[in-house]
């Protein structure tokens, strides 16, 4: 290839200068023309470095011995040390199977039900009855998880709970659901359906509207029954939208709901419900150790972080927009 | 359009199918719902029926028993009291910066807008967690006031996004007309935007709303004084740990009624606000949800 060259014009400084002069001036009187602008940002900024990013500069007790009454600039350094205490304590692993437990039912049980539930609410051609369904399907999604929880706990009670009595009507044996570790994780996941899974169609349902309604005739001539055109149609129509929310999904893997984690445990099950959270919560809370419990909190995030950039990477490399 | 495309002569196989799917709906609903109901009906329960029946909907005999005792209570009153403060002062509160950062950041030729962008999305990817936010809170001198449960969580991230995305997507002319009509940038906010965005500007002060009155975290990082509990925690007290209401220091004279009306009432009381106003959250919602969901 042969290529032109044109002769370059050479600056003289002065003449850069002038340039560099004219540049800034320019950007200087831009500022300036929204200098009010700046102004009506300027609280939400500042509600931002004070109480998002000052704790990300506190994260550096983590390195220290923290001592409240020392302060971060008095307290002593101690390196590693409690991220190898962590490492290195039996409780690491446990905590790191409950995340992994709870993270799995969320993708693996959780995740399908609004897809199906989507998938049904778009065959229903009564727009009366499909308002009324999605009407109270959302409702859950509003109650806060004291409320959640609340309620399951008066249901699933020993003593009177209706899901007991139902149990004893029926000739079985009463269950202690609360009290009994075995229970712990299929608890949580449908608590998390409850609440969640008809909140979670809205976006799916929007997605589907998208759908070329050519393509259910085309199916149709080919003779495919309404099953096979939700399954042959409308799901793979909605793909793009499914692989989005999984990444997202797979990015908040440790974002298990700290509050509702916390509700559920007790005694009996927090050698299968502790979470990285709920630690933190314990032993920097409950037991004073600031700095170990920063430590905890600092990795857990660390690790969120790259999930959730890797996870968008992911989308990219399926050809699909990311997240950011 | 896909309706009609369907409409026509049904097959059996598409009439099986509908019936199947929409039973398997509506019970989808109903199991939804039902939990609510059992808990509404259980509240109004008498003691007897209570004791004697199993299985409980509806109860056959109506009674307030459970109302009138935790009514009687002083700590209802101001759990109630600390919790319609925070969602109307936080919501106010919230929505004054939010809506503030969220039209300055919708604003095309700022310079700067990027990088200011990036620093609010990433606090959603990153944060100092629970220790070091504790800390910051201890230091401003916020813990155990209620103002510690608004002042922390001043902004989301999330809901000035999608607010700042329909600030954006407001149609240009109407800001230069303005301008060239010589008014400030807070005129053109005050007087042009925000009327004009009122629909949005509710959903994103419903979604707040809920937040604060659902607030049970907070309280229980920050508020060490139990007087100062908003109802969630007292809830909380009430269901699971079978503490809260003092039998004595009431004014409730009668037998007291059975604990699981008292905690079936509690949550119906801890629930109600939020249930009135989802028939107005439910229409906005929707939108907002889904602008969410898409943006990040």
């Amino acid at each position: 290839m042969t290529s032109i060259t044109v002769p370059k014009v050479k600056k003289t400084k002065a003449q850069v200068s002038e340039l560099r002069q004219k540049r800034r001036a320019e950007l200087w009187r831009r500022i300036k023309r929204n200098k009010m602008i700046y102004l009506m940002i300027l609280p939400g900024i500042v509600y931002f470095l004070i109480f998002r990013y000052l704790p990300m500069y506190g994260l550096i007790i983590s390195f220290q011995d923290y001592k409240p009454y020392l302060g971060i600039t008095g307290s002593d350094w101690v390196g590693f040390a409690h991220f190898e205490r962590l490492f290195t304590s039996p409780e690491f692993w446990t905590i790191f199977r409950n995340t992994l437990m709870l993270f799995g039912l969320q993708i693996f049980v959780y995740f399908p039900i609004p897809i199906i539930i989507s998938l049904m609410l778009n065959e229903v051609r009564h727009t009366f009855f499909k308002r009324g369904i999605q009407t109270l399907i959302y409702v859950p999604h509003f109650m806060s998880w004291v409320v959640i929880v609340s309620i399951s706990f008066v249901m699933l009670t020993l003593d009177g709970g209706i899901v007991n009595s139902l149990l004893e009507v029926l000739g079985l044996d009463k269950i202690n659901f609360l009290m009994n570790a075995d229970w712990f994780r299929p608890i949580y996941i449908l608590q998390v359906i409850w609440r969640e899974a008809g909140w979670g169609t809205i976006v799916f349902l929007a997605a589907i509207t998208a759908v070329d309604p050519q393509l259910y005739e085309a199916a149709k001539i080919d003779g495919a029954n309404r099953f096979k055109q939700m399954w042959h149609v409308t799901l793979p129509s909605i793909r793009s939208v499914i692989i989005v929310l999984l990444i997202l999904k797979i990015g908040n893997v440790l974002e298990l709901g700290f509050e509702h984690v916390y509700l559920l445990l007790n005694a009996s099950n927090r050698n299968v419900g502790e979470i990285f959270d709920t630690y933190v919560y314990v032993a920097g809370l409950q037991q004073g150790q600031f700095s170990y419990s920063a430590a905890v909190g600092f990795f857990k995030g660390i690790v969120g972080l790259i999930m959730v950039v890797v996870a968008n990477r992911l989308a990219k490399a399926f050809n699909e927009e990311g997240i950011y | 359009m896909q309706k009609k495309a369907r409409k026509g002569r049904m097959s059996l196989g598409s009439k099986v199918f509908d019936s199947v799917n929409y039973t398997l709906l509506a019970l989808i609903g109903l199991i939804t719902i039902l939990p609510f109901i059992h808990v509404v009906g259980s509240s109004f329960a008498t003691s007897a029926e209570i004791a004697s029946t199993q299985f409980l909907l509806f109860p056959t005999k109506f009674t307030l028993d459970a109302y009138r005792f935790i009514f009687s209570t002083n700590t209802i009153f101001r759990a109630l009291g600390v919790s319609v403060f925070i969602t109307v002062a936080g919501t106010v509160w919230s929505m004054f910066f939010s809506i503030l950062t969220a039209y300055g950041l919708s604003r095309k030729d700022l310079v700067g807008r990027r990088a200011l962008n990036f620093l609010i999305v990433f606090t959603m990817l990153f944060n100092g967690g629970m220790i070091p936010t504790f800390l910051v809170v201890q230091q401003t001198g916020l813990l155990n006031t209620l103002w510690a449960l608004i002042i922390p969580v001043t902004v989301n991230a999330f809901n000035m996004i999608i607010l700042r995305s329909f600030f954006m997507n407001l149609p240009q002319g109407l800001e230069e007309s303005a301008k060239i009509d010589g008014a400030t940038d807070f005129g053109i906010l005050f007087r042009i935007v925000i009327p004009v965005s009122l629909p949005s500007i509710a959903t994103i002060s419903l979604f707040y709303a809920v937040t604060y009155w659902n607030t049970y975290m907070h309280a229980i990082l920050y508020l060490s004084d139990s007087n100062k509990w908003p109802v969630q925690v007292l809830l909380r007290q009430i269901v699971v740990l079978a503490s809260g209401f003092s039998y004595d220091g009431t004014s409730y004279t009668d037998v007291p009624p059975p604990e699981v009306t008292v905690k079936m009432a509690t949550i119906v009381v801890a629930t109600v606000p939020v249930l009135l106003v989802y028939p107005f959250l439910q229409k906005y919602f929707a939108k907002g949800a889904l602008l969410g969901s898409v943006k990040g």
